[in-house]
């Protein structure tokens, strides 16, 4: 448990398993958790969370419907580099360009594009959905920090993150292919699956992010 | 490799897990908050807290009760009864679910879940079936089995799958509380006829049913109630089994 005082942020901009996720925060960081769709209250956080059920331009849709929402996040992840985790749909928004439901323009923080998982095994189902194994390709990332290679987390997705530079692919699941599991370059980070519902796995990823300042 | 899900489900009427045989003659079978607890601790891969009462009462879902359940657990939570509109889904989300299931909803208003998985995505929207055998084909029922519609379970699944269910939640009602094993024939024909992962349910009474959903059945998760509940089968024993008979499973 982080000794620190930390005051991570959620945004709630209406859709979502916003409990969950609040849940798991609370859990892990000992109940100081702030779900909010009001963008001053981005300037206090320390972390900052963008939870994800839903469709890619829900997702855009839903920040955009707050005023100020998307300018303030701008400003606390890119200028003032505050920790910053998309979870799922939360993360596939950091893309360029989605192509769920005709084309949306992504936040393009991380470069490339989210497009329908198309699995080389037409036996495999759509959505990916369930317990699939991670494949790390980077180990010394400080969330990935106490996470061993047989761990498992929990994914329910239909679209996936295909980024221009490979090395902003932390980690993947094997479906039919390789899919993103884990994004990040700097302050950000992303994940596919959802850590708030990967039960030990999912909270150490969420401490670890905790306690990581972002560099 | 993505892993075949076990999910304990909780039938709940009244706040209290229940069981019956062909959706009939309940029976208690303790606490969903306690059994919560025990499922996410044994490494349970999803819980389904099913209000199995909801639409033949016409009440709403017990928000209170599914949210002290959801706050047992680190694992995704299903939940479903009574799921009528929107504002349905956004209050179970908001107690603590990460899916619901739609079922009586869906059959009144098939466009509910064309409208429900474009606003919480495919992935939320589990679209729950209850079929029994009549004549030569599988028949859908509702409100707990008790009102036939006369509308083909197959058809049914795959006119689910277009409108955006992410999920198909497949009962066999002539199975279910038996304890004589999955309907496989209607388990492989749902499962073959959907892109969409279909979880088998009704019938288990041994660990070789669960193998026999997946292996036979070509489901992408197993179901069960009473053999979770009344203590026969762990989870891990169910895993060990399926490991054993080669079908990939999460360790704890």
């Amino acid at each position: 448990m982080s000794k620190k005082i930390n005051r991570p942020v959620i945004l709630d901009y209406g859709s979502g398993n916003i409990r969950s996720v609040v849940k798991a925060f609370e859990n892990v960081n000992g109940g100081r958790v702030l779900s909010t769709n009001n963008p001053s209250e981005l300037a206090s956080a320390s972390h900052i969370i963008l939870p994800g059920v839903g469709a890619f331009a829900d997702c855009k849709i839903g920040l955009l419907a707050f005023s100020g929402l998307v300018n303030g996040l701008i400003e606390q992840v890119i200028e003032k580099r505050k920790p910053f985790l998309g979870i799922c749909v939360g993360m596939q928004v950091m893309a360029t360009l989605g192509r769920e439901h005709g084309e949306t323009h992504g936040f393009d923080w991380i470069q490339g594009q989210i497009v329908k998982i198309k699995p080389d095994d037409i036996d495999l189902k759509i959505p990916h959905m369930g317990w699939n194994e991670l494949v790390f390709h980077e180990t010394i990332h400080p969330v990935l920090s106490g996470l061993d290679a047989a761990s498992h987390a929990y994914f329910a997705h239909s679209y996936c993150f295909e980024t221009i530079d490979p090395k902003h692919v932390l980690a993947s699941v094997e479906y039919g292919g390789l899919i993103t599991a884990i994004v990040g370059r700097d302050n950000l980070i992303g994940t596919q699956f959802h850590p708030e519902k990967s039960q030990r796995v999912g909270l150490q990823f969420i401490e670890n992010f905790l306690n990581w300042d972002g560099t | 490799m993505l892993k075949v899900r076990i999910i304990p489900c909780l039938d709940v009427d009244k706040g209290r897990v229940v069981k019956g045989v062909n959706f009939v003659d309940l029976i208690d079978a303790g606490d969903p908050v306690e059994q919560a607890k025990i499922y996410d601790l044994a490494g349970a891969d999803e819980l389904c807290f099913l209000d199995i009462t909801a639409s033949s009462e016409g009440r709403e879902t017990i928000f209170d009760v599914v949210s002290q359940t959801a706050e047992q657990c680190f694992m995704p939570v299903t939940v479903g009864g009574g799921v009528r509109g929107v504002d349905d889904i956004r209050k179970l989300l908001l107690a603590g679910a990460d899916k619901v299931t739609i079922n009586t909803g869906a059959i009144q208003n098939p466009n509910f879940v064309q409208e429900a998985s474009l606003k919480f995505g495919s992935q939320c929207i589990v679209v729950a079936i209850d079929a029994k055998r009549k004549d030569d084909r599988f028949e859908i029922f509702t409100h707990g089995g008790r009102i036939e519609t006369g509308l083909d379970a197959i058809d049914w699944a795959r006119r689910m799958a277009d409108y955006g269910a992410g999920e198909i939640l497949l009962t066999s009602m002539d199975k279910d509380g038996t304890k004589s094993g999955f309907d496989i024939e209607l388990t492989k024909a749902i499962a073959d006829a959907v892109v969409v992962p279909v979880i088998a349910s009704g019938g288990v009474g041994t660990l070789d049913h669960m193998v026999e959903g997946v292996r036979d059945g070509n489901a992408s998760a197993v179901l069960a109630a009473s053999i979770f509940h009344f203590g026969n089968y762990s989870i891990q024993e169910v895993k060990t089994h399926m490991d054993a008979a080669g079908i990939a499973v999460r360790s704890v």
